[in-house]
C-alpha cells in the first residue's frame, strides 16, 4: 500500500525527522490561507497523487506571492496530471500540499529498502539527491553507500555516522543526519513499511537538514496489525476493479489488452499471460483466484474481469491442487447464467477433480471452448479474438 | 533425493489439528510419508489421525525424533511457529502460509543464523519426493518417480511443468517450491546445489518469476558449479513494471528484473532456456537427451 507525500511527512515528523512546515488543502482559497499561516515569501505547491515524476509533469510549482499560490493551486487542483507512472489518462489531483519554500544548498538521498539478497533492511544513501536513485545506481554507482541492518540490534549510531560521513554529511550536519536516519528506520520498523525514502534530504539555509520530499510503501500482509497506517489508504488512488477484487480475495491487475484471464496461482497466471502474448494476443488482466476457490469466488472473478469493456473473450486456466475443478466449473456455469455472458469462453481444466469439472461443463447448455493444455488454450483464444475482429471490421476481411 | 525429504524423514505438522493441516497430513500419509505426530498448543496429550499431539515442538521432537515439520499456522502466527521449529532443532521446515509480513521473515532469517535448520518457503506448495512422500499441498497424483529435479517459486506453474513432463514420460526425483515471497528461507542456489549432489537427479528445472536477482544469480552459480544440465523458465514476460503480480515478490523494480532480461542472461550463460511456457516439458526432454 502507498500513501501520499503529506501523510508520509506527518509520520516522519513524529519520528523526529525535520520536514518543511506545510498544510494539505483542497481548494485555492484554502491554499492562500495556508500560505498566509505558514508565512515567508515563497511557497511550494505540490500535487498530492500516488505517483513519482510530479515535478516534471508540472505538479510541483513555486509561488512568490499569496495570489500566485492561489492561482497555482487553482490550476493544479482538479487537473489531470500525466506522469511516467500514471499512464496517458493521467490522475486527477484532489489536493495539494502548500509548504514553505527553502533555499537549497545541496541535495542528498537517504532510503531504506528490504534487500532480498541479504534478507535484511538496508540503509542506502547518496550525495546525488533529488534524482531517481535507480538512475544514480546505474550511472554513478560509486556515489551510493549501503549499510545492512541487523534486525536483532536495529540501526546503530555508528552505522549512521559511517553512511553520513561517506556521502559527505560532515561537521554539524553529521548529528542531524544520524537522528534522521534513525528516525526513518524506527518509522519503517514500527509501521511495517517495505520502503522508506527521503529524496531530497536537503541542506538548507542555516546549515539545517530538511526532508523536502519523502515516500513510503507498506506491507499489505502486515496491515492487519497497523490500523493507523491502514487509515491512510486512499481508495481514489487505486483502480476500483482492483479494490473490488481484493475485497473478494482475488488478485486482479488491469492491463491494456482484450483477452480476459482467470487463472489460479500467480505464477501460472503470469505464464498464461505470456502464452497469450507469444501467440500475438494481449491479456486484459492478471487475475489469480487463489487456492480453495469457491463457485462464488469464480463468479466474482468473471464479474470483475467483465467490468473492463475492452475484454472480448475470457480464457480460464485452472491447474487445481488445493482447488477443485468441479467447484470451478460450477462457478463458471453460475457466472454464465447470472451474468448473461455471451462472449467466447475458453476453458482449460487440469488437476484435482478434473473429470467432474469437465462433465459439469459439457452437460451445460453453454458453448464452452475446451482446451486440452496451455498452448491449446492460447491458440484457441487467438482464433476467437481474430473472429471477433474480422466481424467488427469487414473491410479488413481476408487479413489474419 | 535425500537432502530434504527421504524415506528416513520423520515428519510432524504444526497446527496439526486444523482443517488444512488435517487434510494435507492425511494426503501425505496416503502416499507413504512417515508422519509421526503433530503440534497444537493446548491439545497436547490427545490423538489426531491416530497419532500423538504435542503442546510444543520440542516435546514432539523428543518423543518422535521428528526432523521435518510442515507449518500450517496462519500468517500472523507463522513466524513464531518457524522459530519454535528452529529452536527445537528441526532440520527441514516447510512453511505453507501465504501472507507472512516481510519484516517477520527478516527476523526469522536472523534467528535461523548459525543453526542447521533449512526453511522451505514461505508461500510454497511444499516439497515432494515421488514414491517417498510429501510435505505440502500439491496434488501428489500428478507427480511420478523420475530423474528430473524441479525447483520453483510458483506452485501451480510447478504443476503445469509436471503435467507437460508427464506427457513426455518424464518423472521427478524431487520437486521443491521455494515460495513466492520477497524473502524466502531457501534460495534457488541452495536447492540447485542439493540436486547437483544428488545421485538420483540427472537434470534440473528451475522455474522463476519476474522480480529480484535470484534466478540470474542461480544461473551464474550453475555455470560455474553444476555439471548437470539446468533448464530455466521465468514467468512474467508480459508483466508491467512496478506492479506486484500476485506474489509479494513478483514486482519489476529495475530493468534486470524483467523476464526477458533474466532469460537473455541465462541463455548467454549457456542454460537451456524456455521462452514459451508451453515448451517447458519439451525443453526438459531436450536437456535429458543432451546427456545421452
Amino acid at each position: 500500500m502507498n500513501i501520499h507525500e503529506y501523510q508520509t511527512k506527518d509520520l516522519l515528523r513524529h519520528y523526529g525527522v525535520p520536514v518543511p512546515s506545510g498544510h494539505v488543502v483542497h481548494t485555492e482559497t484554502q491554499a492562500a490561507k495556508a500560505a498566509e499561516e505558514i508565512g515567508g515569501s515563497r511557497w511550494v505547491v505540490k500535487a498530492q497523487i500516488h505517483s513519482g515524476g510530479r515535478g516534471k509533469a508540472g505538479g510541483v510549482r513555486v509561488g512568490s506571492s499569496i495570489n500566485e499560490v492561489k492561482k497555482i493551486a487553482g490550476e493544479i487542483i482538479g487537473s489531470l496530471l500525466v506522469t511516467h507512472q500514471t499512464g496517458a489518462e493521467g490522475r486527477l489531483v484532489r489536493r495539494v500540499l502548500v509548504e514553505q519554500a527553502s533555499k537549497i544548498l545541496h541535495e542528498y538521498y537517504v532510503g531504506l529498502i528490504i534487500d532480498r539478497a541479504t534478507r535484511r533492511v538496508t540503509l542506502v544513501a547518496s550525495s546525488a539527491g533529488g534524482v531517481d536513485i535507480e538512475v544514480v545506481a546505474q550511472q554513478t554507482p560509486e556515489l551510493i553507500i549501503r549499510e545492512v541492518i541487523d534486525p536483532a540490534v536495529g540501526l546503530l549510531d555508528f552505522q549512521c555516522r559511517k553512511v553520513a560521513y561517506g556521502v559527505g554529511l560532515k561537521g554539524p550536519l553529521l548529528p542531524q543526519a544520524v537522528k534522521i536516519m534513525k528516525g526513518l528506520y524506527r518509522c519503517l520498523r514500527d509501521s511495517d513499511a517495505t520502503m522508506a525514502e527521503i529524496n531530497p534530504l536537503a541542506v538548507v539555509e542555516g546549515n539545517q537538514l530538511l526532508a523536502l520530499d519523502a515516500k513510503m510503501s507498506f506491507d499489505d500482509n502486515a496491515l492487519y496489525r497497523r490500523p493507523t497506517i491502514l487509515e491512510l489508504r486512499d481508495f481514489d488512488e487505486e483502480d476500483p476493479k482492483e479494490v473490488d477484487a481484493t475485497g473478494h480475495g482475488l488478485n486482479y491487475i488491469a492491463l491494456d489488452g482484450d483477452v480476459g484471464c482467470i487463472v489460479n496461482g500467480a505464477g501460472l497466471a503470469m505464464a498464461t499471460m505470456d502464452a497469450i502474448t507469444l501467440h500475438g494476443g494481449r491479456p486484459a488482466n492478471f487475475l489469480d483466484v487463489g487456492g480453495g476457490a469457491t463457485p462464488e469466488k469464480v463468479a466474482n472473478a468473471f464479474r470483475i474481469v467483465l467490468q473492463d469493456p475492452a475484454v472480448k473473450i475470457i480464457l480460464i486456466n485452472i491447474f487445481a491442487g488445493i482447488n477443485r475443478c468441479d467447484w470451478i466449473a460450477t462457478g463458471i456455469i453460475q457466472a454464465m447464467r447470472d451474468q448473461n455472458i455471451k462472449m467466447p469462453i475458453i476453458v482449460r481444466l487440469a488437476g484435482t477433480n478434473v473429470e467432474e469439472g469437465r462433465a459439469i461443463l459439457s452437460t451445460s447448455k453453454f458453448p464452452f471452448i475446451i482446451a486440452s493444455n496451455l498452448n491449446d488454450a492460447a491458440e484457441k483464444a487467438m482464433i476467437e479474438v481474430k473472429k471477433i475482429i474480422n466481424q467488427a471490421m469487414p473491410l479488413t476481411k481476408g487479413r489474419p | 533425493m535425500s537432502v530434504f525429504l527421504n524415506k528416513d524423514s520423520r515428519v510432524i505438522f504444526q497446527g496439526f489439528t486444523g482443517q488444512h493441516a488435517t487434510f494435507h497430513a492425511e494426503e501425505a500419509m496416503k502416499i507413504g510419508t512417515r508422519v509421526v505426530g503433530g503440534v497444537t498448543p493446548g491439545k497436547g496429550g490427545t490423538q489426531h489421525l491416530g497419532l500423538p499431539v504435542f503442546d510444543t515442538v520440542e516435546e514432539a521432537v523428543q518423543a518422535t525424533g521428528a526432523d521435518v515439520s510442515g507449518i500450517f499456522a496462519p500468517p500472523p502466527f507463522a513466524a513464531d511457529a518457524i522459530m519454535e521449529a528452529v529452536d527445537a532443532g528441526i532440520k527441514t521446515i516447510v512453511v505453507i502460509a501465504d501472507g507472512i509480513p516481510v519484516q517477520d521473515m527478516v527476523r526469522v532469517e536472523r534467528y535461523r543464523l548459525g543453526t542447521n535448520s533449512m526453511i522451505i518457503g514461505p508461500n510454497t506448495p511444499g516439497i515432494i519426493t515421488p514414491g517417498v512422500g510429501k510435505v505440502g499441498i500439491m496434488p501428489s497424483h500428478i507427480y511420478s518417480p523420475g530423474r528430473v529435479g524441479i525447483v520453483s517459486r510458483s506452485g501451480t506453474l510447478n504443476y503445469e511443468a509436471v503435467a507437460q513432463m508427464s506427457e513426455l514420460g518424464l518423472g521427478q526425483s524431487s520437486s521443491i517450491g521455494i515460495g513466492g515471497d520477497p524473502i524466502n528461507g531457501t534460495d534457488f542456489v541452495t536447492v540447485l546445489k542439493a540436486f547437483e549432489d544428488d545421485p538420483d537427479t540427472d537434470v534440473v528445472l528451475m522455474i522463476g518469476e519476474i522480480g529480484g536477482p535470484q534466478e540470474v544469480d542461480a544461473a551464474r552459480w550453475a555455470k560455474n558449479n553444476m555439471r548437470k544440465p539446468l533448464v530455466c523458465y521465468v514467468a512474467g514476460l508480459s508483466a508491467p513494471a512496478g506492479r506486484r503480480m500476485g506474489h509479494a515478490g513478483a514486482i519489476i523494480s529495475s530493468e534486470s528484473d524483467t523476464a526477458t532480461a533474466k532469460i537473455d542472461t541465462m541463455e548467454a550463460l549457456g542454460m537451456f532456456v524456455v521462452r514459451n511456457p508451453a515448451d517447458i516439458g519439451a525443453t526438459v526432454l531436450k536437456a535429458v537427451r543432451s546427456r545421452d
